[in-house]
């Protein structure tokens, strides 16, 4: 019959709309549960699947990659606090496919001599194609790709060239955002310290490498606690605006809340996180400045 | 394609003795190191061709590029791939040199009609005149551009070095933006003494009297004649891009059509030659950008044919590559389903569905190369990383365990449920739809012999009923010990290319289910067969390293003098070339069937334009 | 915009006066806060790809993450009924020339996102000779998110971003936009493809270095010259 190719493709939209509806039924009130949102978001799903950006959004893989950042140690570090991991040796600059890392060498002021610790270091974020290279080729693990994709700004020349002070972030700031990448690499540099500190700590006769404040802990598979939210609650999100307005070290209060949320009975997955209503959080990736806004706000 | 008996020289060292002797003074061996093909005298250049297409059977003009060997020789060279197919095997490489002053070289057009636009390049990038050519014009940048960019002695406003690293990055690296350092603050050189004061641009009537489509007659008072120049694009909603068309119209039927190309020309080839070896692996990404894994792989065999025996890829990697090559071949057929669709006015409820089943397959990229699109995760000598662990992210930021799921259990879901499943509605909701029928069946035919003389690849040569798949015909990667059937369609209508998309879709998830074992019994095994260096060095040569793309075949034509980086960097773009033949397609139908032919051809302007 | 009840522009007129207690009317500003909210949720996008950052934008606009919910399904693809522009990719020299008469051709208020590394600076293919370095060397931009490509969820963060800018855009006196303050804003001259691309603007500038008598310095040819003087 003529006409019946068509009929049939129309069954198709029907059936589409008709799931989309009956989802958003059975949900009702609940399309933001994170069971609802795993239903959402899984292979077998048929019907809805917007991610409703930004009350709920969509988790980056531990790979995902965005523009750099270098790292430093934590600035609550006992010996080296907020030392820089980057030992200026240019390899990123080098191997960067569209050269935008700029990289002045530190020089030591007595002798003259170059040191290993960028002076300046800048990523002109208009350049770059984050392709990743330059965290794939450091030899010191001293530069990776940040998660943080929430960068838009009304003004470039002045918010485009992110200079060292702007790339610069602590080391448990890679390690909450990538824990299994960072455990291993960890595991590859024997320790959790730069390589060339445990190489001086050798040298002095110390322990090459101390524990870190998070000890590398092998991928579980599911360290998730039982109820998560997606969405990140507004009124837990608004201090945190506030926090990062300020702009402080984000350190001290790493150590106080352990303990609060082991008080709990429940495991946090990772040392250090703490619970907030019904989630779980890291205190000090938070205060990060993950809702920078541009210069003209 | 012929009517005489094909001599049975068959393997190409022989072939090359035969036409050595039937040329005797103008062709010879290219003897310089590794370096292949023969070196044609530029006068006998068109009878060669001939003999070739007709008593070798080369019928098939695949890559035509130039090189310009400064420094070396100081000549310019046109490199020819010519292949048979669709038998298949090797290709015949020919080049032709010519002074650099005064370049002119045969044009082959006539020959191979696919040579057309490629020579138009060729003029366009580096001022080689090919005598003959119907219509040598600009094809990239615009008449009135001043200069032949792609010759070695051609220095753009950002100039800063030959070849990178720069060395003003590093240890000394006082950042600076290129504008800073131009008198306009523009990425702008005009030649010496130049103003704007006497100075007069190409005007649209001449440019549309230089497409031979006559001036625009709606301007003329005493218009009593319905011939009419349309212009679709660069700005037009179903171009895929910024496309842009000229048509000559009488009435609403199609007199003939010309490509206007260029809008998305940004340089990939000059800033490949500055790149190092590895830095153009993330540049190939952006060519077909909705294939980038694909790209990845073409340029990773095409680096590793020129390493030789200093890399090897492990088994691990090569099924690796598969993986990402099938899987993104579905993404790209979904692409352009959908919005083939969309350009036959079903505005977005299929690219809705296809969209939304490529996204699953962008999560997978995505959790194992770290980005969506850009996934820059082929290395010479395998791949970035292995497969992660789970699909998750204990991202700080929010929890969220939709994607903690094994990798292995998600790639099964994907390629066992999800992936058949969504093919088969694609099918369903549009195969026999009436419309869509109406629409594509016995539009925009393309006859094979037609196919195949103008150099068209891919869904599109197939399409015609050529059965012709790099895969099987010059074997890469691990596809010899796959099964899988290369589907062709008879007719070459619009209807046929649609319908073998959603075919190949098919093969390519026969191809996944055959590569979910192999993955899990080579778990654990290496994944990096290369050097461990952030800089490499390729030793000197040629190589033409080419690749089944989702879009048709990609080839990367490499030339290397021994250092960090490519000296010529040329893409064989199948979007670019399978346009050739858009005006022969067009011919005759109405205005709105353009887009439709347009869509189903594929194009991704990335990739055309460079 | 209103014909007949208020023309905010007689408000600007010299010859009706403003108290100045009166310029920062609640009824203005109620004014000004509904008609924005109205107008940041209905934005319609020009439907217009560039290069691989339209790709996310088409995704974006997909069913995934749905641009519906901000009131910006809507892609016009004639720019005469869009309020946005989002300029997505590689803008090349060839290319801007129908950027600019496009964006002279939309209807005022308008706005402008640029979107990835590409058109907010250049991006990857900046050094290249027929890119240009950032579509605001010719059109004002007001938002820029960085990236290469910025993901669906980027870009949506620089739309939220928008949103914001055009709620906090007064209609009243001493309007932060031309197009509320003393009409509407000039035409930007369309550039010119010569021997390489011109801006009109550049007129003089043009009959200046040509006195120079010399091909445009390059990037390496201005630092070596810039360093001279130092060494010397
Ligand atoms: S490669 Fe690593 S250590 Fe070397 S300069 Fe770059 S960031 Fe610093
Ligand atoms: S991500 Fe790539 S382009 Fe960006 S700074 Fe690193 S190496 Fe350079
Ligand atoms: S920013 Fe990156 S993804 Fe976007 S258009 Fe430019 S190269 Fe393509």
């Amino acid at each position: 019959m003529y006409g019946s190719g068509i009929l049939k493709g129309l069954g198709v939209t029907f059936r589409h709309l008709i799931t989309t509806f009956i989802d958003d039924i059975q949900w009702l009130g609940r399309k933001r549960d994170v069971d609802v949102f795993q239903q959402k978001q899984s292979l077998a799903n048929r019907g809805l699947v917007t991610v409703e950006y930004p009350d709920e959004k969509l988790a980056v893989p531990e790979r995902f990659r965005f523009t750099p950042f270098l790292i430093t140690y934590n600035q609550d570090d006992p010996d080296y606090p907020g030392k820089d991991w980057c030992t200026s040796c240019g390899i990123c600059a080098k191997v960067c496919p569209p050269q935008c890392i700029w990289i002045v060498r530190g020089t030591d002021p007595k002798t003259g001599r170059p040191k290993p610790e960028p002076e300046q270091f800048y990523i002109d974020i208009d350049i770059c194609m984050n392709c990743g290279y330059c965290a794939e080729y450091c030899p010191f693990d001293a530069i990776k790709m940040d998660h943080n994709y929430e960068l838009a700004s009304y003004e470039r020349t002045s918010a485009h060239i992110h200079d060292k002070a702007r790339l610069s972030r602590e080391i448990r700031y890679w390690q909450s955002i990538a824990p299994t990448i960072a455990a291993e690499e960890e595991a590859a540099r024997g320790g959790y310290d730069h390589t060339d500190v445990q190489k001086a700590r050798k040298k002095a006769g110390l322990e090459p490498s101390r524990p870190g404040p998070y000890a590398a802990k092998p991928a579980e598979p599911e360290p998730a606690p039982a109820a998560v939210a997606v969405a990140e609650p507004p009124a837990a999100a608004a201090p945190q605006i506030e926090a990062s307005k300020t702009e402080s070290a984000p350190a001290p209060k790493a150590e106080a809340t352990p303990p609060a949320s082991a008080a709990d009975g429940e495991t946090p997955p990772h040392p250090g996180w703490v619970k907030r209503g019904k989630r779980w959080i890291d205190p000090n990736a938070k205060v990060e400045p993950v809702r920078r806004k541009g210069k003209g706000e | 394609m012929t009517d005489q008996v094909l001599p049975q020289v068959t393997d190409l060292p022989s072939t090359i003795a035969a036409l050595k002797e039937r040329f005797p003074n103008a062709v010879k061996d290219d003897t310089r190191n590794g370096y292949e093909g023969v070196i044609v005298d530029a006068a006998s250049l068109p009878d060669f061709a001939r003999v070739i297409r007709d008593e070798y059977g080369f019928n098939y003009l695949s890559s035509l590029t130039a090189v310009d060997y400064l420094g070396h020789g100081d000549h310019l060279e046109v490199v020819y791939h010519a292949f048979r197919v669709p038998s298949g095997g090797k290709p015949l490489v020919f080049k032709a040199q010519t002074d650099r002053q005064d370049a002119v070289i045969p044009s082959l057009v006539s020959i191979y009609p696919g040579a057309d636009f490629q020579e138009r390049e060729a003029y366009d990038l580096y001022g080689i005149h090919f005598a003959g050519h119907p219509n040598l014009k600009r094809i990239l940048l615009w008449e009135g551009f001043e200069g032949h960019p792609m010759r070695k002695d051609y220095h753009e406003a950002y100039y800063e070095q030959e070849t990178k690293p720069f060395d003003t990055r590093w240890p000394g690296g006082h950042v600076f933006r290129g504008e800073e350092y131009n008198p306009f603050g523009h990425n702008v050189r005009y030649p010496a003494g130049f103003t704007l004061d006497d100075y007069k641009p190409q005007s649209e009537a001449d440019f549309q009297q230089s497409m031979a489509l006559g001036v625009d007659i709606m301007g003329d008072p005493a218009f009593r004649t319905d011939r009419l120049v349309v212009n679709l694009g660069p700005h037009h909603p179903s171009t895929h891009g910024v496309f842009r068309m000229m048509v000559a119209l009488t009435g609403e039927t199609i007199e003939s059509l010309e490509p206007v190309m260029g809008y998305l020309h940004r340089n990939h080839e000059k800033i490949g030659e500055r790149n190092t070896w590895y830095g153009n692996m993330p540049f190939t990404d952006r060519l077909d950008y909705i294939c980038s894994m694909c790209n990845n792989l073409a340029y990773a065999i095409t680096v590793e044919q020129m390493m030789g025996g200093q890399v090897s890829v492990p088994y691990r990697a090569e099924v690796i590559r598969v993986l990402m090559a099938e899987l993104t071949r579905i993404t790209n057929h979904l692409w352009s389903i959908g919005f083939l669709l969309n350009d036959l006015g079903a505005f977005f409820t299929p690219a809705l569905y296809a969209i939304q089943t490529r996204e699953y397959i962008l999560d997978f990229f995505e959790a194992t190369a770290g980005s969506r699109m850009m996934c820059n995760y082929m290395r010479i000598g395998g791949v970035f990383k292995d497969l992660p662990q789970r699909i998750r992210s204990e991202a700080a930021l929010i929890n969220d365990r939709v994607r903690d799921m094994d990798t292995l259990e998600y790639l099964e879901q994907l390629i066992n449920d999800r992936l058949p499943r969504s093919i088969d509605e694609l099918d369903e909701l549009l195969s026999e739809s009436e419309i869509i029928k109406s629409r594509c069946i016995g539009v925009g035919l393309l006859p094979a012999e037609m196919a195949i003389a103008y150099s068209a690849s891919g869904p599109l040569l197939r399409a015609s009923g050529v059965p012709y798949d790099i895969r099987r015909a010059n074997p890469y990667s691990i596809y010899p010990e796959l099964e899988f059937d290369i589907c062709t369609r008879p007719n070459g209508d619009i209807y046929d290319r649609y319908y073998l998309r959603l075919d190949e879709m098919r093969q390519s998830v026969r191809i996944l289910k055959q590569i979910l074992p192999r993955l899990k019994d080579t778990q654990g095994q290496p994944i990096f067969g290369g050097k461990t260096s952030y800089s490499i060095k390729v030793p000197a040569g040629e190589a033409y390293g080419f690749a089944e793309n989702p879009k048709g075949e990609l080839g990367f034509y490499l030339v290397s003098m021994g250092g960090g980086n490519p000296w010529r960097y040329h893409v064989r773009a199948p979007s670019f070339i399978n346009l050739t033949p858009l005006g022969e397609m067009c011919k005759g139908h109405k205005v709105a069937d353009v887009v439709a032919v347009l869509g189903s051809i594929d194009i991704v302007l990335g990739e055309t334009d460079r | 915009m209103s014909n007949g009840e208020i023309n905010l522009r007689d408000l600007q007129h010299p010859d009706i006066p403003v108290p100045e207690e009166m310029q920062s009317n609640i009824a203005v500003t109620s004014l000004s806060s509904l008609y924005n909210w109205a107008r940041s949720r209905s934005i319609w996008p020009m439907l217009f790809g560039l290069a691989c950052c339209a790709i996310e934008m088409i995704a974006t606009a997909a069913s995934r993450f749905d641009l519906a919910r901000f009131g910006m399904e809507v892609m016009r693809a004639s720019p005469r009924q869009a309020d946005l522009m989002i300029v997505s990719g590689t803008v090349t020299k060839k290319m801007v020339v129908p950027i600019v008469r496009l964006y002279n051709q939309m209807p005022e208020p308008k706005y402008v996102l640029a979107m990835g590394a590409c058109a907010s600076g250049g991006g990857p293919f900046k050094e290249g000779y027929n890119v240009v370095s950032g579509i605001d060397k010719y059109i004002p931009v007001d938002v820029y998110v960085p990236g290469c490509p910025p993901t669906p969820q980027a870009l949506l963060y620089g739309l939220i971003a928008l949103q914001k800018k055009i709620e906090r855009q007064s209609l009243g006196v001493g309007a932060s936009v031309p197009w509320y303050g003393g009409g509407p804003s000039e035409e930007v001259p369309i550039p010119i493809l010569g021997p390489d691309i011109i801006d009109p603007r550049h007129a003089e500038l043009l009959r200046k270095e040509a006195q120079k008598n010399r091909p445009t310095p390059t990037v390496s040819e201005a630092l070596a010259e810039s360093a001279q003087p130092e060494s010397a």
